[in-house]
């Protein structure tokens, strides 16, 4: 045997052995250094799995933190600009952090799994950071991104699948939501939560269930056009949705390397998310300092004329560039041609019309097109079977 | 009470995009039904409890996305979901399948003839080229060759120059898609008989034509220019059934201040000195407008519902010369399961798509022979769906809803009308066909809706059950849909226009014919126009 060493590059999920199998068109990812597939079969049909039936997706590689002690919840509240007090047991909360300057360094979920015990769901490695903050709490930090086996199960026949899966009751779970249950002996729980805006449901159990999760899910979700979906897919849900995604929306604070390249929760449309009214937190100062001044920037949710994706587009008032996409999509539910942009202040207001510079190529020829757009002040897709309770039929 | 700015006649798609866009514009307008519900040919039914059938039209794909969105209809509850596979069957027991992959889709091909699967992507381009010469002319009025004003001289200049810009070769291709056989277009690039009647299927689908015929091209290519979020040839469903479309236009329509009539049959178009008035209902209710909108076809809005003495002489004798020929009829089946088909793993995706089992020219020919000796065809050219497999609102779970369109059937059986007998003939070829290739699915039926173009004219009032309209041959095509000369969607008589499929640029659900319309209205009304324009087709 004169094989060379061969190191694993590329982690396999909990779910690998299953994904593998189902992945048809061997599109292959890397987040997290796991394996993970852009793609099982059809990008649109697995777009539309999740608007029309169930769609599966791998999150096991999400980073994951548990944070327990007498101060977690305070903890938490010096980290994060929201107002963790608020938030009830059993409940999820969505989060942004930031460092002094008011500088958004990540953002993710919040967890309220008891009084004292919280796991924080992040999209960046936030070992260091975590640690950095303890100082001076009483609380215990640790990183279980490895002991928990996630599956986001979204889409309108979601709730039902999960009802034949033993999740008892599961209509009468809340938006934001947790609920456990047993499956095969063993610890399940589900959220109702994800990164679709349609009504879906995370589930988390330990890595030995995993393998058995996904088969009795698709299983018994047979009849209820269960698909596995892929990144892609899940790509275009988000952005019909409204959600930002790190590194794509904004890049997180400690990796930026020039000036003025980081952004602060109001620069990215989440000032819901800050909380004055608790006396201290991470960037208080700052942002109280940049409210007061005004920022420089705005997020801006655009409705763009025509039909090209308006990707990596300058955006323009008059003869001026004001702006730049972040994020943008044809919508296929909503049918309509999407953007996020970050626009210099005063600019970009719900209603201000602005113009974005699309190119595009067809067979080697590029075409510029100047499109009309306008700030709308959400997104076009927002079903009300995502906030209803009990969760509707489908 | 009963005074309105205009009277649209027909609650399906295009009347209700017609009057959505008249009162968006402002007007009063009322949308007149006959049936006691909306849709016309774009309905869902639950003729079985639990089951929802899409009776008629039964896939979305030219629905035209700018009507869409510019009437928000996604947020009155449209959905249209694409579907993937498809199949052909064959009688030796093999299939040709359908992927959206296009290497697995060429190693399917290959299976039959590799190098008609590499002449695939010749015919795939080809046949877009001609797609994109059509597409930008669907949300548009057909220009008039014989007429001198600016906008269609305008137009005509545009017209002619993409068309002498494809080059001799393309200029050749074009002449003969608008006047040649699908048959001998396929020949030219295939050699395996099953992948040409699979594509074939297309150009003959709702024409009372055979695969032969010249003509049948176009019809191919009108199927073909459609899209699904740009993926054009893409087909879908609309979730819920395309009744869903209706719905969704009808709500749009109701946001902009429009009433729907149902259970209103109109009698007759009401002409005063020249100008229409309004309509007089069967029962004798009249509903006074000046500017009255048919969605009916050409052969009932002018020998049907309009006084002929309110006609000009040509406009009767062009109606009654009018190519409206039924050819097709349709069963709605409910399913206790998922039937199994030979040789196919009942999980392949390839059953979500259209399924079909003629794998050859000469058998779609010899079922069109039997409709020109004026009879339904005794091995029919089938388009099968399972939408159950795709939209999990059609049939309860585990259960499934099969739409079976058929060709050929004829709007007279050897002359006279069909009886009940017939129909149970017409309906046990089309079991029996299914039959040889499913052992399972007799013993699946719970219920079978059978329509023969009776039906389909009975419930609907499509003239002979013809579900384009007229036929979608070039001498009813654009400037000539429906008659040279009234091809602009105004009648002959004032403040009397047509909306239905049977004008530019005809049937398949596209709402454009209403959308066209509006615009032509508003135009004469001299209201701001509120008729998106096409997106640019690059």
């Amino acid at each position: 045997m004169n094989a060379p060493q061969r190191d694993t590059m590329l982690l396999p999920t909990p779910f690998h052995s299953r994904v593998e199998a189902m992945c048809e068109l061997n599109d292959w990812g890397n987040w997290m250094g796991y394996t993970t597939p852009n793609a099982y079969f059809d990008v649109e049909l697995e777009y539309f799995a999740i608007r029309s039936t169930t769609g599966v997706f791998d999150l096991s590689p999400m980073n994951k933190y548990r944070i327990t002690g007498p101060d977690a919840e305070a903890f938490l509240n010096r980290m994060v600009t929201r107002n963790v007090s608020k938030l009830g047991v059993n409940r999820v909360g969505y989060a942004v952090w930031c460092n002094d300057a008011g500088e958004v360094m990540d953002d993710g979920t919040i967890f309220r799994l008891g009084e004292q015990d919280f796991r924080l769901c992040s999209y960046q490695r936030a070992d260091d950071w975590l640690h950095w903050c303890t100082l001076g709490f009483d609380v215990t930090i640790s990183n279980e991104s490895e002991d928990i086996a996630g599956l986001a199960v979204q889409g309108p026949t979601s709730c039902t699948v999960l009802k034949l899966l033993g999740c008892t009751d599961l209509d009468q779970l809340k938006p934001f939501g947790i609920a456990h249950f047993t499956f095969e002996g063993a610890p399940m729980m589900v959220s109702r939560t994800g990164f679709t805006g349609d009504l879906g449901y995370e589930v988390w159990v330990a890595p030995a269930q995993a393998e058995a999760l996904w088969d009795q899910l698709f299983e018994l979700g047979r009849d209820y056009l269960i698909k596995p979906i892929g990144s892609y897919a899940l790509d275009i849900a988000r952005i019909e949705a409204g959600f930002l995604q790190a590194h794509v929306d904004f890049v997180p604070s400690e990796e930026v390397v020039r000036n003025g390249r980081t952004r602060s929760p109001f620069e990215l449309g989440l000032e819901w998310l800050v909380d004055f009214s608790k006396p201290l937190f991470n960037g208080r100062a700052a942002l109280l300092a940049e409210k007061a001044r005004g920022s420089r920037y705005r997020f801006a949710m655009l409705d763009i004329e025509g039909n090209k994706p308006a990707e990596h587009s300058f955006i323009m008032k008059g003869d001026k560039v004001v702006g730049t996409v972040t994020s943008a999509a044809w919508c296929p539910t909503v049918k309509s041609n999407l953007a996020y942009a970050q626009i210099e202040m005063p600019h970009g207001a719900v209603g201000d019309q602005l113009t974005a510079e699309i190119y595009y190529q067809r067979e080697l020829h590029w075409t510029r097109l100047m499109a009309p757009c306008k700030v709308i002040d959400g997104p076009l897709f927002n079903p009300k079977r995502r906030r209803q309770t009990p969760a509707p039929p489908f | 009470m009963n005074q309105y700015d205009a009277i649209v006649i027909g609650a399906g798609h295009n009347g209700l995009t017609n009057g959505a866009y008249l009162a968006k514009a402002g007007l009063k307008v009322a949308v007149l039904e006959r049936n006691p519900y909306i849709g016309g040919a774009t309905v869902s039914r639950e003729l079985h409890k639990g089951w929802y059938y899409s009776n008629c039209s039964y896939v979305a794909s030219l629905l035209r996305p700018e009507i869409t969105r510019d009437l928000e209809l996604p947020r009155h509850g449209l959905q249209v979901v694409p579907f993937g596979g498809g199949a052909t069957f064959m009688r030796n027991g093999d299939h040709l399948g359908s992927y959206s992959d296009h290497d697995r889709h060429y190693r399917e091909i290959a299976r039959h003839s590799k190098r008609d699967a590499n002449a695939y992507d010749r015919y795939v381009s080809d046949t877009s080229r001609q797609t994109k010469l059509i597409r930008p002319y669907l949300l548009k009025t057909a220009p008039d060759p014989t007429s001198l004003k600016p906008r269609d001289l305008r137009d005509l200049v545009d017209f002619a120059r993409s068309f002498t810009s494809m080059g001799e070769e393309g200029l050749l291709d074009t002449i003969k898609f608008w006047t040649g056989s699908v048959g001998d277009y396929l020949n030219e690039y295939f050699e395996t008989d099953v992948l040409k009647a699979h594509l074939a299927g297309s150009g003959i689908i709702g024409t009372a034509l055979g695969v032969y015929s010249p003509g049948t091209a176009y019809v191919l290519l009108h199927h073909y220019m459609g899209d699904v979020d740009g993926n054009v040839g893409a087909w879908g469903f609309a979730r819920g059934g395309m009744g869903a479309i209706a719905d969704a236009l009808s709500k749009a329509f109701q946001s902009y201040g429009g009433d729907v009539i149902c259970d209103a049959n109109v009698d007759e178009i009401i002409v005063r000195d020249g100008q229409a008035k309004g309509v007089a209902l069967k029962d004798g209710t009249e509903y006074h407008a000046d500017i009255v909108v048919s969605n009916l076809d050409p052969k009932r809005t002018f020998l049907d519902i309009t006084n002929p003495k309110d006609l000009p002489e040509d406009v009767l004798q062009k109606a009654r010369n009018f190519k409206i020929r039924g050819s097709s009829g349709k069963l709605n089946i409910a399913l206790d399961g998922l039937p199994i088909f030979n040789g196919l793993d009942p999980r392949s995706r390839l059953m979500a798509g259209d399924l079909h089992f003629s794998d050859s020219l000469e058998r779609q020919e010899r079922a069109y022979d039997d409709w020109k000796n004026g009879t339904w065809s005794k091995d029919p050219y089938l388009d099968m769906m399972i939408p159950s497999l795709t939209d999990p609102t059609m049939a309860p779970p585990g259960k499934h809803m099969m739409s079976v369109f058929v060709q050929y059937a004829p709007p007279k059986i050897e002359g006279r009308d069909w009886t009940d007998e017939d129909k149970d003939g017409f309906e046990k070829s089309v079991l029996d066909q299914i039959s040889n290739y499913s052992p399972n699915f007799r013993d699946l039926i719970l219920h079978c809706e059978t329509r023969t173009p009776r039906e389909i004219e009975a419930e609907v009032g499509l003239t002979e059950g013809n579900i384009f309209m007229g036929e979608l041959t070039f001498d009813q095509l654009l400037f000539n849909r429906p008659f040279p000369g009234y091809a602009q969607y105004r009648g002959p008589i004032k403040g009397m226009y047509m909306c239905s499929s049977g004008t530019h640029p005809g049937g398949g659900v596209m709402a454009a014919p209403g959308a066209n319309a509006a615009r032509e209205i508003l135009m004469d009304l001299k209201r701001p126009n509120t008729v998106p324009g096409g997106y640019a087709d690059d």
